[in-house]
């Protein structure tokens, strides 16, 4: 045994149960771990004391044979997710010393099942970026370097801490949330597995929310088994959301072998899109090649309405959002800045508390909902959105999978592509038709750049039909054997 | 005549009215959250994590007010929409927790419906009703508590609230006051709002304009939240007269919210059209489209009670009554009930007389709703056996229904406690009737030389003597009978 | 340029964002570009497209009439800036 850092959420679960190890002792490895990579500043709290507690706990069961299904597993919290007692702050200096009186449905659950909290992990402010440098708490750093550079890379964005935190050893799986690629995106960055589920299959309750159409909380971890673990706690019917589905939860984990013979793969022609680096090319049409190896067939399909994905998203993610966070305001909880009158108070708190990207998105999301812009824009776009919707359904028709690249490049630096919002916003290209779309869909580690860092790659699935992408993530899991980690080989 | 025409000084004005009524729903709990909807709580007492709008909580849509919003859509003779969307009415106001309200915008519960006015003059009119939707309600900010601070109590942050839009279709004060009052006669029928105006369980804003009769309709003020039909009324009639004079004084009128000062009796602007909010409606991302069963809608269909305007009609048809005696009746349910407990076997007119005259002008003095009436109607309906049978005189029965009232006792008790019984043995009467004749033997004399006007004078006398018990038929052909000699 | 400075001191207005003067040119020009960006969608023919309003292929649920919530005042302004008697406090607000 390595080290209790590096375990697979499986590997250990099973050493929990052998009693080669406790509960307690995998926990205080971890917030070793944490202590030691500050640095990366992937927690925006840590909750030693929580933790050290729920692993007694575990103990107590593992040692009476009451085992849970999460027993004793270490895990990070996005800083998105409400935890009862414990600071919630969304990445952003507006919900200030809040602590929820309240937990989330999530968290709820993977408690129910015998998880521990380490610590809620640093993202982007209300979830809005791709590289985590957003958040009032200073930006988390990618674990990984290009080889024989000492620049700090992006972990990706928004479940950026997340991705951090599994990628370096600080937590064996985590929370995220995924509105516009906010899990896949920095799993990719990451050289991990991210899964958004299908919306509705995870409650959104107690999820600080971002754009309630399109937010799904999902597991990052470090291989696809794990991830299954995961969303089988994290997910359920919940009658305090009403967008939460009822339908029983699969064991994915024991559906995940069935591996991808006989499983209909379609290449969308649509994300050739301009200038995609010659890598991202090859990784897909190696992915391509790894499915069939193992017995799938692929075919090109068409999801015409792609291009118009991102456009149709930053119009709805922003009006949405400037709604969501006008309860933002200074009088029942987190910041206040004090004014002569309620607006003054009101203009104040929420021009301290919101950061520059929150700003400009709630002020678009003004914008295109206010009076004479509606149709043009939000109409539009939900009229634009029912087509992408449509597209793939028609797809779905004749492929059960859709493969694409997770992300257009690898991670950058800290300070690249930060002047443009709307390069930022391009990140986002692969991931966001899935959200539009309601759609399930997992980011798995590949391979590597030219320069080293690791490249995910994409299987987007049918409504609810997590457990046929979790199979062919894991066909391309094995095929890839991708064994890197941000310190060389794990 | 029910339309007011306002005297110009070269012709005559009429006012435009349409009326937008907010009316609580009867629900235990609030429109989106498991918290209680009662009235009076302590501050922030009755508020969930989803009224205060906390972080990542969301909407879930109780179904009583769904059943409540459809249920007086067919009382108001409505279409009900089988779909309908709830939007998000995005404001920033200290007691709107969330920054939004969840109302409905474009796809309401309820479309076009009708109600039908009842007028003084006893004639009837159709207004139409444009929609009605499901909203929250929002909380309640304190101003006086403090000099530089408002307090902010969110219990009733939440609470479902049902707005009803009329048409422009009333003409004048009393049309909007009629209106509101059929409406809350509706609401408390079907039991969807108590109508309970002090407690704001029913608020109105009016939309006021003037125009010459026949031109287009002219630009409106609205008036918002006047708390009682009488000071709708008020607030309707300043607004117009205010219109009069700005247009009859060559000024144009400026589309703005106003505020009703009912201590000065006047409305104020409160804010012009410029600095009307842009409430950016789009359908609330946190809740699916309303989808209604048309089985179910049916169901609800069937399970109104008889509503005021049939029953109104009923009561003319079967008892007999006027339009005005049947329209005071049905009112309120409570009161046609008592009524058709009363008249059930008796006299259908003498049992709406003693309901609207004496009964309501006890209940009036001691302020009494009917429910809570010292006298059942079984008590008044034996109060009209005891003067059908002739135990007792109707003279006598105004003395027993006022001991009634004061008591609580029914009438056979109230005569035997206070002997009141009539007297119909004609030997009692022929003593009481030989003694006056005998004391007043000049008026006898009077009377028996063609003076008949006396004859009241003796029924008077000998009623008196008799403690007012005698049967007045016997007295009346004894007393004639004697005083012819 | 789709917005000025106006426009954005209107949004602004709107959003209850305070955004000084200075900075509302830049501001109008960001907004701008993203603007320019998401008009692609005029290119697509939506005519009689229904505006999409859920993602899951469910009707809204309804919850039974039951009060489930018992007062937690002490939860309710555990978080608040500013309170009283149980009152959230707010600077005055002047109708
Ligand atoms: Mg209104
Ligand atoms: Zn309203």
């Amino acid at each position: 045994m390595a080290s209790l850092t590096t375990l697979s959420i499986a590997g250990a679960r099973d050493g929990l149960r052998a009693r080669e190890f406790s509960a307690l002792e995998l926990t205080q490895a971890h917030l070793a771990a944490m202590a030691g990579a500050r640095r990366l500043n992937a927690y925006i709290t840590e909750t030693p004391e929580h933790a050290i507690s729920q692993a007694a706990e575990s103990d107590a069961r593992l040692a009476r044979g009451e085992a849970r299904p999460l027993e004793g597993i270490p895990l990070g919290i996005k800083d998105l997710f409400c935890t009862k007692g414990v600071l919630t702050t969304a990445g952003s200096h507006i919900l200030d010393g809040f602590h929820p009186p309240y937990e989330s449905t999530v968290t709820a659950n993977l408690w129910r099942d015998g998880a521990v909290m380490l610590g809620k992990t640093n993202m982007d402010e209300f979830a809005m970026g791709s590289s985590n440098i957003t958040s009032y708490y200073g930006p988390a750093l990618s674990p990984w370097r290009r080889p024989g550079s000492a620049a700090d890379l992006v972990p990706g964005g928004s479940s950026g801490g997340s991705a951090a935190a599994v990628a370096a050893g600080l937590c064996l799986g985590a929370t995220g949330t995924d509105t516009g690629g906010s899990i896949r995106q920095p799993a990719s960055f990451c050289g991990i597995v991210g899964l958004k589920p299908t919306y509705g299959r995870c409650s959104r309750l107690g999820i600080v929310a971002f754009a309630s159409s399109l937010d799904q909380a999902g597991p990052l971890a470090r291989n696809v088994r794990d991830c299954a673990i995961l969303l089988r706690s994290m997910a359920g019917h919940d009658p305090l959301d009403s967008t939460s589905v009822d339908r029983p939860v699969p064991d994915y984990e024991a559906m995940m072998g069935r591996g991808a013979k006989g499983l209909r793969i379609g290449v969308p022609k649509q994300y050739r899109v301009d200038g995609m680096p010659s890598e991202i090319e090859t990784l897909w049409r190696q992915g391509i090649d790894w499915l069939k190896a193992a017995g799938a067939t692929v075919r090109d399909i068409d999801l015409p309405h792609t291009k118009y994905a991102l456009p149709t998203y930053y119009i709805v993610a922003p009006a949405e959002a400037s709604s969501n966070l006008a309860r933002y305001d200074g009088v029942r909880y987190g910041l206040r800045v004090p004014g002569a009158s309620i607006d003054e108070m009101y203009e104040l708190t929420r021009a301290a508390g919101f950061g520059a990207e929150v700003k400009r998105r709630v002020m678009i999301g003004t914008y295109v909902l206010s009076a004479g812009y509606y149709d043009a824009y939000y109409l539009k776009a939900q009229q634009v959105r029912s087509l992408i919707a449509r597209d793939f359904a028609t797809a779905f028709e004749s492929v059960d999978l859709v493969l694409a690249p997770t992300a257009p490049s690898a991670a950058f630096a800290i300070g690249e592509k930060m002047d443009d919002p709307i390069a930022m916003y391009l990140n986002d290209v692969f991931t966001v038709p899935a959200n539009l779309a309601g759609l399930p869909a997992i980011s798995v580690p590949a391979g590597l750049s030219a320069d080293g860092l690791p490249l995910g790659l994409q299987l987007i699935g049918r409504a609810f039909e997590e457990d046929m992408v979790l199979a062919a993530a894991k066909t391309i899991e094995d095929a890839a054997g991708f064994s890197h980690g941000p310190g060389g080989a794990r | 005549m029910a339309a007011l025409l306002i005297e110009g000084s070269n012709g005559p004005w009429e006012i435009v009215i349409g009326l937008e009524v907010h009316a609580q729903v009867i629900s235990r709990a609030k429109l989106f959250s498991g918290a209680a909807t009662a009235f009076g709580a302590d501050p922030n007492t009755q508020v969930s994590f989803v009224d205060a709008a906390m972080p990542g909580m969301l909407p879930v849509i109780n179904r009583i007010c769904v059943e409540q919003a459809v249920k007086t859509g067919v009382a108001l003779d409505a279409r009900i929409n089988l779909t309908s969307v709830f939007d998000r009415k995005n404001y920033f106001y200290p007691d709107l927790p969330a920054g939004y309200q969840i109302s409905q915008y474009q796809q309401p519960i309820v479309g076009r419906g009708t109600v039908t006015i009842d007028l003084k003059d006893g004639s009837s009119r159709t207004i139409g009703i444009t929609r009605l939707h499901l909203e929250q309600d929002a909380g309640k900010s304190l101003h006086d508590i403090a000099p530089h601070a408002s307090h902010v109590d969110l219990n009733r942050a939440g609470v479902a609230l049902m707005e009803i839009v009329s048409e422009p279709d009333l003409r004048s004060p009393e049309e909007a006051g009629a209106y509101l009052k059929k409406v809350r006669s509706i609401l408390r029928y079907i039991g969807t709002c108590d109508g309970n105006m002090e407690e704001g369980s029913l608020r109105c804003d009016a939309n006021v304009s003037v125009r010459r009769p026949g031109d287009p309709l002219g630009t409106r003020c609205e008036i918002k939240n006047v708390n009682s039909i009488r000071f709708v009324q008020k607030a309707i009639e300043y607004e117009a007269n205010r219109q009069v004079d700005i247009l009859e004084g060559g000024g144009a009128i400026a589309q703005e919210t106003r505020l009703f000062d009912s201590a000065k009796g006047e409305t104020r602007t409160m804010r012009s059209k410029e600095e009307a909010h842009d409430y950016r409606y789009f359908p609330d991302p946190d809740l699916l489209p309303l989808v209604l069963d048309p089985a179910w809608v049916d169901q609800v269909r069937g399970s109104l009670p008889e509503l005021p305007d049939p029953k109104k009609a009923r009561f003319i048809a079967d008892y007999g009554l006027s339009p005005y005696d049947a329209g005071v009746l049905v009112a309120e349910q409570a009161s046609a009930d008592y009524f058709e407990a009363v008249a059930k076997g008796r006299d259908a007119k003498a049992a709406s007389n003693w309901i609207t005259v004496e009964l309501f002008g006890a209940l009036n003095r001691l302020g009494l709703d009917i429910d809570r009436s010292p006298v059942s109607a079984a008590a008044l309906g034996g109060l009209l056996d005891l003067m059908t049978d002739g135990t007792i005189s109707g003279r006598l029965a105004k003395d027993v229904f006022a001991a009634m009232v004061e008591s609580g006792k029914d009438a056979m008790t109230v005569v035997e406690e206070k002997g009141l019984r009539q007297v119909t043995d004609a030997s009692a009467i022929e003593t009481a009737v030989e003694t006056i004749m005998a004391a007043e033997a000049a008026k006898v004399a009077e009377y028996r030389s063609g003076k008949d006007k006396l004859f009241g004078y003796f029924v008077g006398q000998v009623m008196r003597a008799m403690g007012g018990k005698a049967n007045p038929q016997a007295l009346n052909e004894l007393l004639k009978r004697k005083l012819a000699g | 340029m789709f917005l000025d400075k106006t426009t954005v001191a209107k949004i602004a207005r709107l959003a209850r964002v305070r955004i000084p003067e200075a900075d509302r040119d830049r501001i109008a020009g960001e907004l701008s570009n993203i603007l320019a960006f998401v008009e692609q969608l005029k290119e697509v023919d939506t005519k009689g497209v229904a505006p999409m309003t859920s993602v899951v292929a469910v009707s809204l649920k309804q919850r039974d009439d039951t009060v489930t919530v018992i007062g937690d005042r002490d939860g309710i302004l555990a978080n608040a800036p500013q309170m009283e008697h149980g009152f959230f406090v707010v600077p005055k607000v002047i109708e």
